[in-house]
């Protein structure tokens, strides 16, 4: 085990990947001589030259949709999309490129490119740089989103990832880039479409992705206080969804609250919500509580941006209401 | 004159063009009869540019078309059989009847395919072209677009990303003088849409597409520099929308003398003129024989082919665990 940043365990596992097979490129606004605005692609021109790490020019659209190509055609590209605001940007070769071909080409093409964005609030970066998109992403049949929140598995789903012949789409924070944690040495991979428990607790499931995960933690420790047993679910990958994951904690909380950091209406809160109810609606004992941000814009200012953001103290309001 | 296709090919191209204005008028008789599903987008009077232009590529080059790429996909060697299958739905379709006319793709035949998001063609072509680059294959990636998707965003930003990075693609402007039923003098502020390829350090040439021998004359000339690694390039060819946008198009909009204009310079025709001096009547009756019976037959055959059956494929399902 090493202790790295999460930023350090992304950029290691490009690097990694990389070495091991000449078909992975990287290309992105700011990620050749600069190394990426959160410095994820720090040292990798350098390493691999300008063919296979790209400055781009501003040109989204046209970025994304030619990820979708060149891993039709034998490349393995990582797209980095700087701030998930940016991603609507992109939308037509994820909704009408990406996600149809697969099926509609009847099995002949794979399509193995990375989409790699980071969204969120909290760095008072206003309503164009803030927002978690993640719910509008995990909506398209056809694509894979996934969400670590550690640096470990930021590494390990990263590479597991680049080798998946399907596209994904791959979220990270601007909050937890420089958030430290043990990452396993050599070739190790996380797969996606995998919960993990992060902390067992048998009261109330707690189900999150991403950032929210630790908000989830600290609502934990609160509710410790409380007198309640929280258990916290990182669900890590949106889409596919680990349902038998979920099932499982329900099953022994019979409580549950789905965090999201993106909007609530028809969001992915709502989805969580909804599987639940679908799967293992016998063994609620209260309705599922819903954490997300309000319907509106980001504010700037940090006290208007703070009140909105889902956070450990709304957490453990919430499961306080869904246990009495 | 440089570049210009043998006898053999231009009979290739001649065969290859009848193939597919027997399809489209086959097509349209059928839609009159209701037996077709969904809008078609026929390129009649328009396949010089597709057949000619693809003529020029090799087998491992690509191309990326429009949802009017009829010309594109039997001129990038596409059979008649599964190409009529797709379009009428069967299971033999070349995409077991999942795509429709507009989404046609062949993988194997480098048609990578079809696309009926209006440019979107466009950044597909210059993806795969990136691909190229990056793995040194040597090949080239070809976007047929037409004057509609030349004034889309997309359009820009990629072309501006092939001029900057040399990618092996060509541009070939298929400019039909309509975006549905707006023309493009109601589209853009200026006739010859290729002006712009000097805003992309891309050379340009501009040709009569009713002409496939100029037609496969320029397009040759810029594949052989993007092949060379010297960057993309545009072939901008001008002809004529003869049918309306779709089958489903009330008409209304074109002028009666423009069309009556360009049916008389009918892409076929010119190249019929220009071979018979070569070959003679009897080996074009022939060539012309042969096409209308191959068409004939395979409508025949995908008429009588089956249905596919809906099933749920966990071979095409990305979240299956079987990935």
């Amino acid at each position: 085990m090493a202790m790295m940043r999460y930023a350090e365990a992304l950029n290691a596992a490009l690097r990694e990947e990389m070495q091991a097979d000449p078909s992975v490129f990287l290309f992105g606004e700011d990620i050749g001589r600069y190394g990426g605005v959160f410095k994820v692609t720090k040292g990798l021109m350098e390493e691999f030259g300008q063919t296979r790490v790209r400055d781009t020019p501003i040109s989204e659209q046209a970025l994304a949709a030619m990820a979708v190509t060149a891993a039709m055609t034998g490349t393995r590209p990582v797209l980095e999309i700087m701030y998930a605001d940016f991603v609507p940007l992109t939308l037509d070769a994820l909704v009408n490129q990406a996600s149809i071909y697969n099926y509609i080409w009847n099995g002949q093409v794979k399509m193995p490119f990375v989409l790699r964005t980071q969204g969120g609030g909290g760095a008072g970066a206003g309503a164009q740089h803030s927002k978690a998109l993640d719910s509008m992403l995990a909506h398209i049949p056809g694509i894979k989103v996934v969400a670590p929140s550690t640096p470990a598995d930021a590494k390990g789903m990263l590479k597991a990832a680049i080798r998946d012949d399907q596209p994904v789409v791959f979220l990270e924070h601007k909050l937890l880039y420089n958030t430290r944690g043990e990452v396993p040495e050599g070739d190790v991979t996380v797969p996606l479409g995998k919960a993990a428990t992060v902390r067992a607790g048998s009261d109330i499931s707690v189900f999150a992705t991403s950032k929210m995960v630790i908000e989830a933690l600290k609502a934990a420790d609160l509710l410790a206080a409380d007198g309640v047993s929280a258990e916290i679910i990182d669900l890590r990958s949106l889409r596919p969804l680990d349902v038998s994951a979920i099932i499982a904690s329900i099953s022994k909380t019979h409580h549950a609250v789905a965090v999201n950091e993106g909007w609530r209406f028809c969001g992915y809160a709502a989805e969580l919500s909804a599987t639940i109810m679908d799967h293992a609606f016998d063994e609620l004992d209260a309705p599922v509580a819903r954490v997300t941000l309000p319907d509106m814009p980001i504010p700037y200012s940090e006290p208007l941006e703070t009140a909105m953001l889902p956070s450990a103290e709304k957490i453990r309001a919430a499961a306080l209401k869904t246990l009495k | 004159m440089k570049n210009t296709p043998s006898v053999e090919q231009q009979l290739e191209i001649y065969h290859r063009m009848l193939l597919v204005r027997h399809l489209e008028e086959s097509l349209g008789a059928l839609h009159k009869e209701g037996r077709t599903r969904g809008p078609i987008h026929r390129c009649d009077g328009q396949e010089a540019v597709g057949v000619a232009a693809t003529a020029v590529l090799e087998a491992g080059d690509k191309v990326a078309t429009t949802h009017r790429g009829h010309a594109v996909y039997i001129g990038k060697g596409m059979a008649m059989r599964p190409v009529v299958a797709e379009i009428l739905g069967r299971a033999t379709g070349a995409c077991g009847g999942r795509a429709g006319h507009m989404l046609i793709a062949d993988a194997e035949k480098g048609v990578i395919g079809g696309n009926a998001i209006v440019g979107a063609g466009i950044p597909a072509a210059a993806g795969m072209a990136l691909s190229m680059q990056i793995l040194g294959t040597g090949n080239v990636a070809m976007c047929v677009f037409g004057d509609g998707a030349a004034q889309t965003g997309i359009c820009h930003e990629a072309m501006n990303m092939a001029g900057l990075w040399k990618l092996p693609v060509v541009f070939v402007l298929e400019h039909n003088q309509f975006g549905l039923t707006v023309p493009s003098d109601v589209q853009s502020p200026v006739e010859n849409l290729s002006i712009r390829a000097a805003g992309y350090a891309m050379p340009a040439e501009i040709v009569d597409g009713n002409d496939a021998v100029a037609v496969y004359r320029a397009v040759s000339a810029m594949v052989e520099r993007a092949r060379r690694g010297e960057g993309p390039g545009m072939v901008e060819c001008k002809t004529y929308r003869i049918e309306g946008f779709s089958t489903s198009d009330m008409g209304g909009y074109q002028k009666p003398e423009d069309i009556a204009n360009w049916k008389a310079r009918d892409p076929l025709q010119i190249s019929r003129t220009a071979l018979l001096g070569e070959v003679g009547e009897a080996q074009l009756a022939r060539i012309e024989a042969a096409a209308k019976a191959e068409v004939a037959e395979a409508f025949d055959t995908a008429l009588s082919d089956p249905m596919p059956e809906f099933s749920i494929d966990e071979a095409c399902n990305p979240y299956s665990e079987a990935h």
